[in-house]
């Protein structure tokens, strides 16, 4: 009958948790019930003896990869199915590729298409990157346009370090080298910065971040910073040393599904210092507010 | 990557093939579960596969014929084999290929309720699997007047290959119970910028859920009405298998309590539950004596995206009501590990370190593949599970179990094994000790042969992992003496918490070891286990 006195033990404490005044929920889990429950449990019924510190195994234990079944069946005969199971149970690559923002932006005087793609190839800590991302005056080519090719190693369980080299296309022929810091910020915050080093010795540097916020679990509000940032004037690209550009928008998407989600937003950009006065000289509006429609995929 | 297509269509529900000599077909073909359709693979053209019925004392040859057009497998889930009949490719033997029939044979040596499934790819989401039962070569200890099934499991339309990438890419793409502005879910805004600046989601129960799963019961969807007949004062066995790739469920039959008489295949002293968590690939076998016109029997998966349904009737087509999901239960402090001190109303995490490596043993790779550290895990085999810790009636416990028949080997553990469960929620990285199967796949745990062990189970994730050993029953040490610590396959290490097991190690060869949520073994939390034969002197 010794089997009774642990199902007497949880009987009794369960009438005990639903009296908890704590019990109605209103902390997550209602955790203290329930670590008293355990704790009872715990103490209900030690565990029988045995060692409570982790020692070295035996030398009987031997030694080597595990190689029985080669003597049933082969080695030969087994080689491909051992590589097969270490290739499929962890580190193997996937294709992932996004369009984050694929946009229409109207602003006073003129109306802009906008790219922002990326993606990767490789397993969960190593990765293969490519970025793009441009715009430009509906009915023109593109006035700013770069892509970026980096290789990317977790160094966090949150971050992976990225370098590699980014070309612009658009304007003059600019080749960066880039380093950057990819991953996800505590609160949620996604982050991605990289600073650029240009052929002609031009530093830049870019700060990304965005977060979801869930109103429904399709209706995602995301709002958004960029801040573009120079080490020194380059007048030829209209960059102004200190904070170039800052963009801070919100994008509203529906998730139909989680790889497709229409969005509408809102975006407000500003060149400021050096860049604003490089702005006004060439006759642009330092600021522009711009009512955006776009979609952003996955797959 | 084989896209599969053609096939006869796959028949529900199974078959029963029993005797000493037994062909098992493996084909796929188009499948089609209350309307949703999808391809899949079938075991003699059905899903779930034949019962499989054996007797205890006979030596069986179980011929597989493989119809895909890529390698499949047979496991014998629970059963004692010869390390290389265990049907794991890679490990025991080199799996069965295209039109190759390959033939299992060994004596069986137990009894019990059991099943099988594939271990090649991913294919036991696509239906490989079926029951398996081995009466006893002497009486069966429990009484009853009938014998059923039930075999949980879930059914997607969707490739599992899609189902894995996914999960490796889009961070809780099947959780559609997310915090949000508008739930109802009991948490203080503290409460929420917490979880956030952890960047845990205190819903991710399930990672794959309802919304792609309709979960099956001998599958069929709740809606295609399986049915159990009874005749009021009969006793009823009703043997529960989860043979579903990642779903655990919470199964109960309202106003009727059931009495557990075996776990994974072994039995135990009877003990009445209400309700009971079955984790992937557990059994239980329960005696109901079932007495009103009809009964449902809910299995809710534990996240409550959804129930497998039967119904038990006194007629056919007697129905009790259905009742409703219960709300989707959270995560808290301690499936984080922090077990102490707290106490209090506040849930503040000042002092708190969600990952302090140095509390790992020197044997833990640290590094981008472990997002948490447990700080103070306590066993947790009292646990109902997540989802019944608060219910107001019997809920079956870890530590509610006593083995019916005594253990033969009660030495003390010589030793003992502390191994921790890590991953990484983000990347989708899933390890023992901070290493992936691909790491590690030369590097097995290793025992002496008949060595007695006791393994600690140390989960450092925020997920209940069912850990399961092939080959080998171990003994839960969830305080019992050491001659009734109850034998299973499988054990639910509870998020953020330990668990251990005795083992003596006395079947020698190469063994998984691994998490049974399948996208977590992909995801590399496996590793072989290998013990040393007799003639290996000690």
């Amino acid at each position: 009958m010794r089997v009774a006195l642990p199902a007497l033990a949880l009987i009794a404490a369960v009438p005990l948790a639903a009296q908890d005044p704590h019990a109605d929920h209103t902390m997550p889990g209602a955790s203290q019930d329930q670590h008293a429950g355990h704790d009872m449990g715990a103490m209900d019924k030690p565990a029988s003896p045995g060692p409570t510190m982790e020692t070295p195994p035996p030398a009987a234990v031997g030694s080597g990869p595990p190689r029985a079944a080669d003597a049933i069946w082969g080695a030969e005969a087994m080689a491909d199915s051992r590589e097969d199971l270490r290739r499929t149970h962890g580190d193997f690559p996937v294709f992932w590729f996004q369009g984050d923002r694929l946009e229409a932006q109207v602003r006073e005087g003129e109306d802009v298409y906008l790219w922002d793609i990326q993606g990767y190839y490789g397993g969960p800590t190593e990765r293969l990157w490519f970025k793009s991302e441009g715009e430009g005056a509906f009915g023109s080519n593109p006035e700013d346009t770069e892509v970026q090719a980096l290789y990317a190693k977790a160094f966090a369980p949150f971050w992976d370090v990225q370098a590699g080299v980014r070309h612009d296309i658009a304007g003059p022929d600019t080749t960066h080298a880039v380093i950057g810091v990819q991953g996800l910020a505590p609160y949620l915050f996604e982050i991605d910065t990289a600073l650029f080093l240009s052929q002609r010795g031009d530093l830049t540097a870019r700060v990304e971040a965005e977060i979801d916020q869930r109103i429904t679990q399709r209706l995602i509000l995301q709002p958004r910073i960029e801040a573009n940032l120079a080490a020194q004037d380059i007048p030829e690209l209209g960059i102004g040393a200190g904070f170039d550009q800052i963009e801070i928008g919100a994008r509203l998407r529906y998730e139909i599904r989680r790889e497709f989600a229409p969005y509408i937003g809102v975006e407000q950009s500003w060149r400021t210092g050096r860049s604003a006065t490089l702005a006004r000289a060439r006759g642009e509006d330092p600021s522009a507010t711009s009512f955006l429609a776009g979609i952003r995929f996955w797959f | 990557m084989h896209k599969m297509r053609g096939g006869a269509p796959i028949r529900v529900g199974f078959d029963e093939v029993s005797g000493t000599v037994i062909d098992l077909a493996v084909g796929h073909g188009p499948r089609t579960v209350q309307g949703r359709k999808g391809h899949g693979v079938a075991i003699n053209g059905s899903v779930p596969g034949p019962l499989v019925r054996l007797r205890e004392g006979s030596d069986v040859r179980l011929n597989v014929t493989n119809h895909l057009e890529e390698d499949t497998s047979i496991h014998w889930h629970g059963l004692l084999v010869p390390f290389y009949m265990d049907g794991v490719p890679g490990i025991s033997f080199p799996g069965i290929r295209p039109g190759q029939t390959f033939s299992y044979q060994f004596p069986v040596r137990q009894a019990g309720t059991y099943w099988y499934h594939s271990h090649s790819g991913l294919q036991e989401q696509q239906g490989h699997y079926g029951p398996l039962i081995i009466d006893p070569a002497g009486e069966e200890p429990a009484e009853y007047d009938r014998d059923y099934i039930l075999l949980l499991s879930e059914f997607t339309p969707l490739h599992p290959h899609t189902i894995m990438d996914r999960l490796r890419k889009g961070e809780g793409y099947f959780n559609y119970q997310q915090t949000s502005w508008n739930d109802q879910y009991p948490l203080t805004a503290e409460d929420r910028r917490m979880w956030a600046q952890m960047r845990m989601p205190a819903t991710d129960i399930a990672d794959v859920t309802g919304s792609t799963y309709t979960y099956l019961a001998n599958g069929r969807g709740p809606k295609e009405g399986l049915e159990y007949l009874f005749n009021p004062g009969e006793r009823v066995r009703m043997r529960v298998i989860n043979g579903s790739a990642m779903t655990f469920f919470n199964l109960r039959i309202p106003g009727l309590p059931m009495t557990v008489i075996a776990a994974d295949g072994q039995n135990v002293k009877p003990v009445e539950v209400d309700e009971f968590q079955i984790g992937t690939a557990e059994t239980y076998d329960v005696i109901i004596e079932p007495r009103a016109e009809a009964y449902t029997i809910v299995a809710e998966s534990m996240d409550r995206s959804g129930m497998a349904l039967a119904a038990l009737a006194s007629r056919p087509g007697a129905r009790a009501p259905i009742p409703p999901p219960r709300k989707p239960p959270l995560l808290d402090m301690g499936d984080m590990g922090m077990n102490h001190g707290d106490h209090g109303a506040s849930h503040s995490m000042d002092g708190m370190k969600m990952r302090d490596t140095l509390l790992l043993p020197p044997d833990v790779k640290t590094g981008p593949g472990i997002d948490m550290v447990s700080m103070a895990p306590v066993d947790k085999l009292g646990d109902p599970g997540l989802g019944l810790r608060d219910v107001e009636h019997r809920v079956l416990t870890y530590r509610m179990l006593s083995a019916l028949e005594p253990n033969r080997d009660t030495r003390t553990p010589s030793r003992l094994l502390e191994l921790h469960l890590t991953g990484n929620m983000e990347r989708y990285m899933w390890s023992f000790d901070g290493q992936m199967y691909s790491a590690v796949s030369d590097v097995p745990i290793r025992f002496a042969w008949n060595e007695r062990v006791r393994v600690k189970l140390v989960n450092n994730t925020m997920m209940a992992h069912p850990i399961h050993l092939h080959g080998m029953f171990f003994e839960l040490v969830n305080g019992e003496d050491a001659a009734h610590q109850p034998r299973k396959n499988i054990v639910i290490v509870q998020p953020g918490a330990s668990a251990q097991f005795d083992l003596t190690a006395n079947e020698p060869g190469d063994w998984a070891f691994h998490c049974h949520l399948l996208y977590h073994m992909h995801g590399g939390m496996m590793q072989t286990v290998t013990v040393m034969g007799p003639e290996s002197g000690s």
